[in-house]
């Protein structure tokens, strides 16, 4: 057990690092053209005509599609988070008579360069016919709000409850009934790299291949075979290096079919590079709920229920997630408290603005949010210091694995933890006790300083089957094929730790190989911090099985028993006679069809296995965070911030600390500046980073991760846990606390921007 | 975000410059660090049909002191501006300013002249121009004219410049003996722009008492606080000298909303941040008066 647990430098970086790697922009391929797509500019309206005369009159321009060069056109269908109503609002990949949202795919020009084809687009006459448009999902629901879909009247094509205890008896107990309302912001995920696809079509080898699909490479490639009727055996993804995923870069868009259709149907090798501002319209967002809950407690702090009921702002169209993010925010409500009686009812709700997905922590972020400000405002009404309500209310370890109660989508097992034991800790490394003092100070000299803090339990590791094949090769390496993705988090550098460790040789001879499908048959892909979880547990798995054939290929050759044969170092040796032993080139020729077959064993050396399960590891954590904020500016300072999570077991301690600093600073953006603002009509307002605010190095400050690997989980054969998303999923929550601790407010939505803390501050005074 | 098609010329001295600017009119722009025009080129919210380069134009590159004044040619990196030794000692408000624009890679091809031509709403170089009381040379094909900061810009990104006429050179007088500076801004980021910036200058004789100062504030376009700067002549620095003296700043002034902030936000930003660029100022020049 080398490997594992020690923080290996991450394989990928050297070469990234020197500029060798290969992302979807740096393909090539011999006649190659340009795609643009030419979006709507309307939030509502029905499509009367278009006109591409001028536009193909323009010299290099290739030609241009629209729907009417797409007969039949089927939707894209939900990958996760599916319930039958939403199937009613899922999006063509063109729109055929009527946009819905700003950003919705029109036409798609190709040229000989980029240039040209955006010259082209200018030249596209679109006649819309305006609709009225809406873009709140409280007013979407109202009687006489537009309707999106004919198909879905009340724009509410699915809604759905959790029901577990007895609420109404329980809130009837309560001394203490907090009722709020929520609203976290429309965001998103934005990596650096926007998206991306090359496609080229080889008329003689009667194979599609594409550059560019992420994530959810294998699922795509089903996808795109349903939808184009091509098979799966005539098309061929590749996934080149990727730039940043977080969970809305490589899901299956409308462009995921238009830039490989654009190259069968002009016979020529298309590239499309999504720009900028394309990204902050057509890419999904994600965030944007509303919450109306009551929470009741009794006059010691203990909570007896809970009741809740989110509106889940869907944009225009079902995507590939569903209602994914609500069934998260729905279950993960409850987070790490022990609330037996729980009632939420969730509506997804459609309106003129962007289609949403998952976007790190989805569902998690919001409702850590609300949960987190419903307790600080119970503990400020109950006189309790913050910390206390939650030791009181923190799920105990002897309680361990705790079970929630059913909920109609989502595991609800929680496994493995002592989150108490975890808070006390956390508090400590904070000097908890010291701030508080310390803030009781700065007010006393007028200075607005607070603390806050969020607890969470994240959910990871989602099945419910991951694919790996472990072969050894003819130089004795050890190549590990796995239906996982990169997306930049380093997962081949954790991945080879796991398969050096199990098949006791140098990670320098592992190599692994993801997201090609000509060489990798099945995958889950890259979401829900399972690759090491599901990805890892399948390649033990695999390992394991390919140590068999080379103790049973060792075993024919030194005619020993299998069980009188050692593997170390990378070959097999006779116990007590180690100079008698093979190492795995040596092994390998054994295992070449002629020497395999005179001695009656199966050619080669690989061996495929699926590890499969649902039950999902539960990661869990704290955020504690100290500010101070500018009362006649609003601007807040952070002073100091922790993380602390467990994972159950780190396979490599500095790429699970990079996650959590990482995902702190994506945090920290949503909690304070990033916004998909739009106005009245559904014109997105935050179009360019100018105005889309994402922090950058200078805004956030150094954080202090602290990872352990206290409770390993007893869901796969690791004990890992997921651990991209901790770093992220309570900032919302804690940053809310702080500030709301610092100025005697009650925050009820986010961003913290300025304007809105001056607001809160005169509420305050006035009341 | 591919720029629609343009001419590109690429001139070598001020006067081919002013002979294309002449020719061409209002159908040019020019180009100089192109921290703002390229983006809104590639936005094609700009779409000049010619486009004049700046960046080989070796006498627009200069910074110098002539008879204590502060000479800045328009495609003076801002980066060379606020890394001056001059600067730091004479006239160290610009400097401070500078370090508020964008990030170190922007200045390093933002210039001065680009900035204040192309006057940027919340921008901190035209802010802190107008409280120097510097003056700027403007050059067409037929000759200069000398405009003071304070008449250069008309509103939102728009100045008196003429079609064929460029900022050539700007001119910052040496602030008197016993003066202060400070400027305060507040940004949603490091480095963005200005939801409220307010420069400030102000001069003490010996004894303490306010001789001249001048205050200035971001806004549509860069606004002097006149009832402010009047309030606080003559008199002592006090802390409700100061807080009398913002809240007449920003008594009347006009500011825009947008997603970011409202106007309310911006003007009660512009009353802290007055009070507190007067109080660091008058300081800062006591602190001169201690040392001189």
């Amino acid at each position: 057990m080398a490997y594992i647990g020690s923080s290996v430098k991450r394989r990928e970086d050297v070469p990234l690092l020197r500029g060798a790697g290969k992302y979807v922009g740096d393909i090539r391929r011999p006649g190659m053209v340009h795609a643009a797509i030419l979006r709507s500019t309307r939030a509502h309206a029905r499509v009367a005509a278009i006109d591409a005369t001028a536009a193909l009159a323009l010299p290099g321009v290739v030609g241009v599609i629209t729907a009417a060069d797409l007969p039949g056109l089927k939707t894209i269908p939900m990958r996760t988070g599916i319930m039958e109503g939403l199937k009613r609002s899922q999006q063509t990949p063109i729109a055929t008579d009527r946009v819905r949202y700003v950003g919705d795919p029109v036409a798609v020009v190709v040229a000989q360069d980029r240039y040209i084809a955006e010259d082209a687009l200018e030249l596209v006459e679109v006649v819309y016919e305006d609709l009225p448009a809406v873009t709140g999902a409280r007013a979407a629901m109202a009687a006489d709000a537009p309707r999106l879909h004919e198909e879905v009247p009340g724009n509410v094509p699915a809604d759905f409850e959790v029901d577990v205890g007895d609420v109404d008896r329980a809130f009837a107990e309560c001394d203490l009934i907090v009722e709020e309302t929520f609203e976290t912001q429309r965001h998103a995920a934005v990596p650096l790299e926007t998206r991306g696809l090359v496609a080229e079509y080889d008329e003689v080898r009667d194979v599609l291949t594409m550059w560019g699909p992420t994530k959810m490479t294998h699922t795509n490639w089903r996808i795109l075979s349903e939808l184009s009727g091509l098979p799966q055996s005539s098309i061929h993804f590749i996934e080149p290096a990727v730039g940043g995923g977080f969970g809305a870069r490589g899901e299956f868009y409308p462009e995921d079919f238009l830039v490989p259709f654009a190259a069968m149907h002009f016979r020529r090798p298309v590239c499309w590079i999504e720009d900028r501002s394309e990204n902050l319209k057509a890419t999904n967002q994600s965030r944007e709920q509303s919450y109306r809950v009551r929470l009741g407690l009794r006059k010691d702090g203990t909570i007896l229920a809970m009741d809740a009921a989110i509106l889940f702002n869907m944009g225009g169209y079902t995507r590939t997630h569903g209602g994914l993010p609500v069934m998260a925010s729905s279950a993960m409500l409850r987070g790490p408290m022990r609330i037996k009686n729980y009632h939420c009812h969730a509506y997804c709700v459609l309106t003129n603005k962007t289609p949403v997905g998952t976007y790190r922590s989805p569902g998690r972020y919001e409702a850590n949010f609300v949960r987190e400000r419903l307790l600080d405002m119970a503990a400020r009404r109950l006189g309790l210091d913050p910390a206390e309500l939650r030791r009181r209310n923190l799920i105990r370890p002897e309680e361990m694995p705790y079970d929630h109660g059913k909920h109609p989508f989502h595991y609800m097992v929680y496994d493995s933890g002592d989150l108490p034991g975890q808070l006390e800790a956390a508090l400590g490394h904070m000097g908890y006790d010291e701030l508080r003092q310390r803030c009781t100070a700065a007010k006393a000299e007028g200075r607005a300083m607070g603390v806050g803090i969020g607890c969470f339990v994240e959910t990871s590791g989602i099945g419910p089957w991951e694919y790996a094949r472990v072969e050894v090769g003819n130089n004795g390496g050890v190549v590990l094929y796995s239906g996982v993705n990169s997306v930049g988090q380093g997962i081949a550098t954790a991945l080879s730790q796991i398969v050096a460790d199990e098949m006791c040789v140098s990670i320098d001879d592992v190599r692994v190989v993801h997201g090609d499908t000509a060489k990798v048959p099945f995958g889950n892909g890259s979401n829900a911090s399972r690759c090491t979880v599901m990805g890892g547990s399948a390649a033990v798995g695999a390992c394991r099985k390919v140590k068999d054939k080379l103790l049973a290929l060792a075993s024919a050759e030194l005619e020993i028993d299998a069980g009188d044969l050692v593997l170390e170092d990378g070959r097999i040796s006779v116990r007590g006679a180690p100079e008698r032993s093979l190492d795995f080139a040596a092994l390998a020729r054994l295992a070449l069809p002629g020497p395999a077959l005179a001695k009656g064993l199966t050619p080669g050396i690989a061996e495929e296995d699926f590890f499969a399960t649902d039950k999902r590891p539960f990661p869990y954590g704290v955020h504690m965070v100290a500010v101070e904020v500018d009362r006649e500016t609003g601007m807040i300072e952070i002073l100091d911030y922790l993380v602390m999570e467990d994972i159950g077991r780190k396979v490599n301690p500095m790429i699970v600390e990079g996650q959590m600093a990482g995902g702190l600073a994506q945090g920290i953006g949503g909690a304070l500046l990033e916004e998909f603002v739009y106005d009245e009509d559904g014109q997105p307002q935050a179009t360019s980073f100018m105005d889309y605010l994402m922090p950058t190095a200078m805004d956030v400050p150094p954080g202090r991760f602290i990872s352990t690997e206290d409770f390993p989980s007893p869901n796969n054969p690791l004990g890992v846990k997921g651990a991209g998303e901790g770093g992220i999923t309570a900032a919302g929550a804690a940053l809310a606390n702080a500030v709301s601790d610092a100025l005697g407010v009650e925050v009820t939505r986010l961003p913290l921007k300025p304007g809105y803390l001056l607001e809160l501050m005169d509420a305050a005074e006035q009341s | 975000m591919k720029p629609a098609g343009f001419e590109y010329h690429d001139p070598r001295t001020l006067s081919e410059v002013t002979a294309l600017l002449g020719r061409l009119g209002e159908d040019a722009r020019v180009l100089a660090g192109g921290q703002s025009l390229v983006p809104l080129m590639n936005f094609r919210l700009a779409r000049p049909a010619h486009l004049v380069d700046l960046n080989r134009v070796a006498e627009l590159d200069f910074l110098s002191v002539e008879g204590g004044e502060l000479r800045i040619g328009a495609m003076t990196r801002q980066r060379v501006l606020e890394r001056s030794e001059v600067v730091v000692s004479g006239w160290p408000l610009l400097r401070e300013v500078t370090g508020f624009i964008g990030h170190v890679q922007i200045r390093n091809r933002g210039t001065v002249g680009g900035s204040l031509a192309h006057a940027f709403p919340s921008a901190e170089l035209p802010v802190a121009m107008v409280t120097l009381d510097a003056a700027f040379v403007l050059q067409g094909e037929g000759g200069e004219r000398v405009v003071a900061a304070e008449d250069f810009v008309l509103g939102t990104m728009t100045t008196v410049l003429e079609p064929g006429e460029l900022l050539r050179e700007v001119r910052v007088p040496a602030p008197a003996a016993g003066s202060g500076a400070s400027f305060r801004e507040v940004s949603r980021r490091y480095g963005d722009f200005a939801l409220a910036g307010v420069a400030a200058l102000v001069t003490l004789d010996r004894d303490g008492v306010v001789t001249a100062a001048r205050l200035t504030l971001t806004g549509p376009a860069p606004t002097r606080a006149r009832a402010a700067e009047a309030a606080v002549l003559g008199e002592r620095p006090s802390e409700a000298l100061f807080r009398e003296a913002a809240r007449r700043a920003v008594a009347g002034i006009e500011q825009d909303s947008d997603m970011h902030a409202t106007a309310e936000y911006r003007v009660r930003a512009c009353e802290a941040l007055a009070r507190r660029a007067l109080a660091d100022a008058a300081e800062r020049a006591a602190a001169s008066r201690a040392v001189g």
